[in-house]
């Protein structure tokens, strides 16, 4: 599947086309925005976008992780990490369009 | 931090602007990157992450309380890596 890869770049274009702000402006507010979600998670807020989905800060203890090529035990230390969790909305929608594209005869489905 | 605390937030930071402006750039942000996803497209943002699809195959599941088999069908789900600016940022004391 050809796969195309959307940047901040088109984020802009699709601000300045909708609202009628400056190119630059329109690209500074996709900045900010970015930057406002960021600062929240980095201050271990979780951020939730309806019906896109949800962001939240975990914390993981330590363990005992190996290094795949020599073999040899590294301890990993204590970390926060990122976890996203998308909304029914854009499951379904990102399903939708599979459905549509292929012929699934079983429509079936668990959980 | 939700979706109305951060337009409300984008609202503070550019008084200059109408709010029915700062609510149609937020949601217009996340339509974007919802509809590059629907196309199956990959959207990158330097710094904080990528958002990709995956491809789960068709698998037969069990009902947990039943124990019945079913046809689990092809599925995407929406997946999220974060970006190594971010990552490292949750790790230091700011």
């Amino acid at each position: 599947m050809p796969e195309n890869t959307v940047t901040r770049a088109l984020l802009s274009e699709a601000v300045y086309q909708e609202v009628g702000l400056s190119r630059n402006e329109s690209a500074d507010l996709v900045e900010t925005v970015i930057n406002e979600i960021s600062d929240a998670l980095a201050r271990g807020e979780m951020v939730k976008i309806s019906s896109f989905g949800s962001f939240s800060v975990r914390q993981k203890g330590r363990r005992v992780g190996r290094n795949p090529k020599t073999g040899e035990e590294v301890p990993i230390m204590p970390r926060r990490v990122l976890v996203f969790r998308a909304s029914h909305v854009l499951k379904e929608r990102v399903n939708r369009v599979a459905a549509d594209t292929e012929d699934l005869g079983q429509t079936v489905r668990v959980g | 931090m939700t979706k109305s605390e951060l337009i409300q937030r984008l609202a503070e930071l550019n008084p200059h602007l109408y709010q029915r402006d700062v609510e149609k750039i937020v949601t217009t942000i996340f339509d974007e990157i919802s509809e590059a996803l629907a196309r199956g497209d990959r959207v990158e943002l330097r710094g904080f992450g990528a958002f990709s699809v995956k491809r789960r195959d068709a698998r037969v599941g069990r009902n947990p309380r039943t124990g019945d088999s079913v046809q689990v069908t092809e599925k995407a789900i929406p997946f999220f890596k974060t970006g190594k600016q971010l990552r490292e940022r949750l790790n230091t004391d700011e």
